[in-house]
């Protein structure tokens, strides 16, 4: 007991103090994409090239990323010959509606909150199932990671549960494998209404790296009606931390 | 063509032309694959690829304490006699040749899909082109009697968690077997392997399981190096080896954490979930992501380690390293923690080897594989000689195989940090060698990961062969549960902590 309690106070309070403090992340961490301004007057398309996926799209000159698509695997960025097109370290990326993923130089349209009545019924507690839906596995990891004393989910009213009964909407991962489609299908109709969807990772809102693969859906489409896409191969905790967080009205203003 | 051999003889990382692989006749094929397995060997692969309206089968046995892997090869149409009854390490392979390409295994004792998709070739090896596929849609193995009852699990589970469905055969609360059926993870990646290699075949095979991205990364673009015969510079080499370690590090420890949440030990359950995710970002801190993709590219790495970044990852680890030992050394000290890991399913050594499990669960029922230490790569030549083994097979030894090995690797990565080697990055992979055929193996934090692949006339890959740990070690887990409480099956589930989408691919 003695030793639990040695151990306990050398390891020190971990929790981050989120909303009051900008987290710490890696300085090469490929967050949201700084989009040159004006038109890119070279004419080489080598970051169009570059993106296996055609997440990167050129309009008379003008950059845009899909970041639906984006794998934020940096292949543009490091093409590029001008060095315009950069990654920044900007974690906050979700979006409500899939349009706002499409982004030019304009600042990017993070998700709005819910309306005034599902705010009510979600805002202070917020029940999640969970649905790996194909994937590699790594956007669950991320996930997992929100219930530990870092992040520790649970302060928020935020809790992922066994049941989809017991859930006020889903979370999906993965390109939606046929193989996982009736399961997910299955899942969402045995959510009670009024429930959300939330599309997490490249993979659910685009098929990822698997997009074009004849036993995937490339992601989640017209299956579901999509409330919340964060974006990330695998998303940030923090980046997914923030889209629940602004979903919930918890950010308005910020 | 007298200087053909009936067998090849490769080494980790080797590439051959094809012409030069002997197709044997079927019976020969057999009997020398038999007879490798017996003088010590270790079935690696078994796999089949097109060849005009016919199949080439490719055996690949590993000779652990030689170093040396023995290729055979030989020609089928539709069927071949089965070898799982003489050796069950194949049993699944034979079970994935038939469902990709409908060619059967006749006498199989357990013939039945792997992942439910359609055949790549023209014919169902079960007759179902007609019908639609259900995963999970199979006989199952069955238990009767009047008190026995059946459990089924899944696909969606109870947790953040891959989807897999488990069949329980018990009685009462006692489990006479478990079957495992899955492939609801299956995104046909090695079809999407084939062509020229380009960006998204390394994002591909760094997704085959994100918690090992690094592990395949590396299989991957030595496959390429390989088959270009580039040289990789030792400095590159040095990172790829330091960023394995790490992913084995943050894998390890929150295994370990995995196990505490599940006996209900809190204090370790929550030090190991936060100190898991310190080693990613530690990762992160090399290549900006958490598990390591980008980092690993055909040729050498992305992202170099200047003298500064080793300074402050050093640091870093340092403050990281205490925490962990403080956090393991009380799971290991507490008397009721080791009572619940003693004992639990346990997986004896014959049937491991008999089995063919590797990485940390074969490595906890005493078999010495560890590709490493007996097929070593890069940095890990001359340098290695830290294999762990344990010998009791259950819960504890995977669990103590994970606690030694995490001591290993913080010196792997500490020492790695302060002496990279002074040499260039990355050098430029050329185009890959037509008509050949190149397998590499690298030890990943869950066991070796082996990948094979063949070009074509014009050098692009015509078939790309992955092998994740985790086919080999499920059965290993349905062993582990053979007369334990069904109860105790969370606690054996996370002490293999197999990948659902590495399996399925």
């Amino acid at each position: 007991m003695l030793k639990i309690l040695r151990e306990r106070f050398r390891q020190g309070y971990r929790t981050f103090p989120y909303l009051k403090k900008d987290p710490v992340i890696a300085e090469r961490f490929r967050g949201r994409p700084q989009l040159p301004i004006e038109p890119c007057a070279l004419d080489c398309h080598a970051c169009r090239d570059a993106c296996p996926y055609g997440a990167v799209q050129i309009d008379q000159g003008r950059i845009g990323i899909d970041l639906g698509l984006c794998t934020f695997c940096g292949d543009c960025a490091t093409a590029c010959p001008s060095g315009t097109l950069t990654f920044s370290c900007d974690h906050r990326l979700a979006t409500r509606k899939r349009d706002d993923l499409r982004v030019g130089p304009a600042e990017l349209q993070l998700a709005a909150a819910l309306d005034k009545r599902m705010k009510k019924l979600f805002g202070r507690s917020l029940k999640l199932r969970q649905v790996s839906a194909g994937g590699c596995n790594a956007c669950e990891a991320d996930i997992n990671v929100l219930g530990t004393l870092v992040f520790d989910l649970g302060r928020y009213g935020i809790q992922f549960v066994a049941s989809p009964r017991h859930a006020d909407g889903l979370l999906v991962t993965g390109p939606v494998t046929e193989n996982m489609k009736s399961a997910l299908l299955d899942t969402y109709a045995a959510v009670p209404e009024p429930k959300l969807v939330i599309a997490s990772g490249a993979c659910a809102i685009g098929g990822g790296p698997f997009r074009g693969s004849p036993e995937v859906n490339n992601g989640i489409g017209d299956l579901l009606p999509v409330d919340l896409y964060i974006p990330g191969c695998p998303p940030h905790p923090w980046t997914t931390l923030d889209g629940l967080l602004r979903l919930l009205g918890r950010l308005e203003g910020r | 063509m007298s200087r053909l051999k009936p067998v090849q003889i490769l080494r980790n990382g080797d590439s051959v032309p094809l012409a030069e692989v002997t197709i044997l006749e079927m019976d020969a094929f057999f009997t020398a694959v038999k007879q490798e397995a017996a003088a010590q060997g270790r079935v690696v692969a078994l796999f089949a690829s097109p060849a005009g309206d016919e199949f080439d089968l490719f055996a690949l046995i590993a000779h652990d304490w030689q170093g040396t892997l023995a290729l055979l090869r030989t020609r089928v149409v539709d069927r071949y006699p089965s070898l799982t009854p003489e050796l069950p390490a194949v049993h699944l392979f034979e079970r994935e040749i038939a469902e990709q390409y409908g060619v059967v295994a006749e006498g199989h004792p357990w013939f039945k899909p792997v992942r439910f998709h359609r055949s790549y070739s023209a014919g169902d090896a079960w007759g179902r082109d007609q019908q639609p596929l259900i995963p999970g849609d199979m006989d199952y193995y069955r238990v009767e009697g009047s008190d026995v009852h059946e459990v089924a699990v899944g696909p969606v589970h109870a947790g953040v968690i891959e989807p897999g469905h488990f069949r329980f055969q018990c009685h009462g609360e006692k489990v006479l077997h478990m079957e495992i059926s899955l492939g609801y993870q299956h995104r046909g990646l090695e079809p999407l392997l084939k062509g020229k290699p380009g960006p998204a075949t390394m994002q591909r095979l760094e997704t085959v399981a994100g918690d090992s991205t690094i592990a395949h990364a590396t299989a991957y673009a030595r496959i390429c190096e390989s088959l270009s015969h580039t040289a990789v510079p030792p400095r590159a080499e040095a990172i790829r080896a330091l960023a394995l370690e790490l992913e084995r590090l943050a894998n390890h420890v929150g295994d370990i954490g995995g196990l505490a949440t599940d006996i209900g030990y809190l204090p370790t359950a929550s030090y190991c979930g936060r100190l898991r995710g310190d080693y990613l970002n530690l990762t992160a801190d090399l290549c900006g992501s958490r598990f390591g993709r980008t980092l690993v590219r055909p040729g050498g790495v992305a992202y170099d380690i200047d003298k500064d970044r080793a300074e402050k990852m050093s640091k870093q680890l340092a403050l990281v390293t205490r925490d962990t030992k403080g956090a393991l050394a009380l799971f290991f000290d507490c008397p009721s923690v080791l009572a619940r890991l003693e004992g639990t399913g346990q997986v004896a050594m014959d049937d491991a080897e008999a089995l063919g499990l590797v990485g940390v669960a074969g490595r906890a029922c005493g078999l010495a594989v560890d590709a490493r230490l007996h097929h070593p790569w890069g940095a890990y030549i001359r340098n290695f000689d830290q294999a762990v083994f344990e010998e009791t097979g259950d819960v504890h030894a995977r669990a103590k195989v994970r606690q030694r090995e995490i001591v290993n690797s913080i010196s792997w990565v500490k020492q790695a940090l302060s002496s990279l080697p002074d040499t260039e990055l990355s050098l430029p992979a050329g185009a890959l060698a037509p008509e050949s055929l190149a397998v590499t193996l690298v030890e990943g934090w869950r066991g070796e990961v082996a990948h094979v692949a063949l070009t074509d006339k014009q050098g692009a890959f015509c078939r790309y062969k992955i092998v994740d740990p985790s086919f080999r070690n499920w059965s290993g887990l349905a062993m582990a549960l053979r007369d334990e409480q069904i109860s105790d099956f969370p606690l054996c589930n996370k002490s293999f902590n197999l990948s659902y989408c590495g399996f399925d691919l």
